[in-house]
């Protein structure tokens, strides 16, 4: 994950509880959304940015994950997300995210 | 009058050592963690000069091996060696690093760069024997220097050229003070200068255009050259026209991080078709910067650091000649301020927007050429296949204007695209590296209608958080050389034979009224 939004997720974290905070994801592969993932709660596993050591445990989500979806206005989901989500391997996606959450989410 | 794609040139240079010494994420490594493994297994990964140049993407690249033969090899690709690999290609070639260094001492204007005695007797006569290389640039070639004056130069900030573990060549700094004229940053500018010039002499050798032909250079590299007080100064573009011998040109560098290429094409196509320039080249030398950048993953992934060639390209953009590849420039794609970033605003404002505006569908194009990087780099380090990314974004697109059906993606991936192949140099791989194929298919009439796309993250820089990109068609040329805004004898008596005539008309009514 890029260090400048590693930055602003800790500062978010701090200001606002880790507890108030969810991260939504839009990458398009499984193993660059779970990286992404595991940084925002287990810490940065590439020992380069602000989240190296540092397990925040955020809920994150990916954002064609079904409980994301059923939050969203149908016709900005059709405008903004829907053609992505015929392009990704969504079901990969899902597993990857089930993965981090179950093993590091604490909220 | 209409602008051509008159030719293409496309080198690689092979910098493993380089990879070590300046590439940002061992850089970076160096100063956070300086005991890292990753540090101390990176030698073991590098690969040596002919296996890169057996690399089957590097092959294509350079022009050896069309790019749709890649699709009969499984991938991953470093496994697979290239029975015919060459060093030279139809478009250029992959030059081995000990030579490169000569290239940057050649483009060196301040007695900055300094090559060691040995090294030079040791390499000087396989420089000098390289077919593009010219007197202009053999003239340049410093004796060398002693191994202590190199010592002397590193003690004083300055940065070191290696083969392996030897110090051949050092680069000083300019300033004492001024980071723009720092010697990490001198040396990161000379590289690209200098493959940029490699770039422009097989651009010479393979397209045939006179040095003394070219009016213009536009460089669409993504380095700053300039001092603190304008740290982006330029001009990368006539710098190294100066070394190419292009003693007839100006130039001017764009910027737009990989969008800058297909901005820079549309620029000279248009600067052609207005009658400014006759013969405008637009081109780019690489980077050391991102020499290496997935290192991490591919170690990770227990596979050679593929990362390793610097690239550089040249396009020689042309008036009509009733042959070559016509710029569309009519129907051009651009992502504006208030296009939005969804990929589907993405898409649509580059793909569909011109399409649309030609009154022609997605099914139409033959080839798209997206950002074409090379999967073995990107796909270990979770960032996917970029071009079939690319390619299924614009099929969906197909599916949501209800042209193509959903199980119809794939093979439209297959037929409507190529496999990538262009090392991750960013500007390097954006829409570029398929113009020399692209422009032999339009010619021998295998397609008939070519798009090239080119994409930028612009909030890397932290001005803006917005993305950018454009796109351009290239259609055959169908022969009919049309003069734009310049009129012919026999036009020219016409009009003024109507004159005269609408004249002699007025004086006659004008008389009758009195």
């Amino acid at each position: 994950m890029d260090l400048e939004n590693q930055r602003r997720v800790k500062e978010f974290a701090e200001q606002l509880g880790p507890e108030n905070v969810v991260v939504l994801i839009g990458a398009s592969e499984g193993s660059a959304s779970a990286l992404a993932a595991e940084t925002v709660t287990a810490g940065d596993p590439t020992y380069a940015g602000p989240l190296t050591g540092v397990s925040l445990g955020l809920q994150v989500y990916h954002v064609c994950e079904d409980a994301v979806k059923a939050e969203f206005d149908e016709a900005i989901y059709e405008d903004q997300v829907s053609m992505m989500e015929m392009v990704i391997d969504l079901d990969d996606i899902v597993e990857q995210m089930e993965s981090i959450r179950s093993q590091f989410t604490k909220y | 009058m209409n602008s051509v794609v008159k030719g293409a040139s496309y080198v690689l240079v092979h910098a493993p050592d380089m990879l070590v010494k300046n590439g940002t994420t061992q850089t970076t490594e160096r100063i956070v963690n300086p005991n890292s493994e990753y540090l101390k297994t990176l030698g073991k990964h590098l690969r040596s000069y002919d296996d890169a140049v057996a690399y089957l993407p590097n092959q294509v690249y350079i022009g050896n091996l069309d790019p749709v033969e890649l699709r009969k090899h499984e991938q991953p690709w470093y496994g697979t060696k290239f029975e015919d690999a060459a060093r030279y290609g139809r478009f250029g070639e992959i030059m081995p690093q000990a030579e490169f260094y000569f290239l940057i001492q050649a483009c060196d204007e301040f007695e900055l760069v300094r090559l060691e005695k040995g090294f030079v007797g040791e390499y000087k006569d396989a420089f000098f024997a390289s077919p593009v290389v010219t007197d202009l640039i053999r003239n340049r070639i410093h004796d060398g220097v002693d191994a202590e004056q190199l010592e002397k130069i590193l003690k004083e900030d300055g940065e070191g050229l290696y083969l392996g573990d030897r110090l051949v060549g050092a680069v000083k700094k300019a300033h004492d003070v001024d980071l723009a004229l720092s010697s990490h940053v001198l040396l990161e500018n000379l590289v690209s200068k200098a493959s940029h010039v490699l770039s422009l002499l097989h651009l010479v050798d393979k397209a045939g255009i006179s040095p003394a032909e070219v009016d213009y250079v536009i460089d669409c590299s993504e380095e700053a050259c300039g001092d603190m007080n304008q740290r982006g100064g330029g001009n990368f573009a006539k710098a190294s026209a100066e070394i190419a011998g292009f003693s007839n040109a100006t130039g001017i560098d764009t910027r737009g991080f990989c969008a800058s290429p297909v901005h820079a094409l549309t620029i000279a196509a248009s600067l052609v078709k207005a009658g400014t320039y006759k013969n405008v080249v637009v081109s780019a030398g690489g980077s050391t910067a991102k020499l290496g950048m997935n290192g991490k993953d591919h170690i990770k992934k227990d596979m050679p650091l593929v990362e390793d060639v610097i690239g550089g390209f040249a396009v020689w953009i042309g008036e009509d000649d009733g042959k070559n590849p016509i710029i569309d420039l009519d129907h051009v794609g651009r992502h504006t301020v208030g296009t939005g970033s969804s990929p589907q605003a993405v898409i649509t404002s580059l793909v569909s927007d011109p399409l649309q505006k030609a009154g022609l569908k997605i099914t139409d194009i033959d080839i798209y050429s997206p950002e074409m990087q090379n999967p073995d780099c990107t796909k270990p380090a979770g960032a996917g296949d970029v071009p079939v990314a690319n390619l299924k974004m614009i099929a969906a697109l197909g599916v949501k204007q209800g042209i193509l059906e959903r199980k119809d993606i794939n093979d439209f991936v297959e037929k409507h695209g190529v496999p990538g192949f262009a090392p991750t140099q960013g500007h390097i791989p954006s829409g570029v590296p398929f113009i020399g194929y692209g422009r032999e298919a339009l010619l021998n009439g295998a397609v008939n209608r070519i798009m090239i796309v080119g994409k930028g993250s612009l909030f890397l820089g932290r001005l803006t958080n917005l993305f950018d990109g454009v796109s351009f068609m290239m259609l055959p040329n169908e022969g009919k050389v049309e003069e734009t805004g310049k009129a012919s004898g026999e036009e020219l008596r016409k009009i003024v034979a109507e004159s005269l005539r609408g004249f002699a008309k007025s004086l006659l009514s004008e008389d009758q009224d009195e």
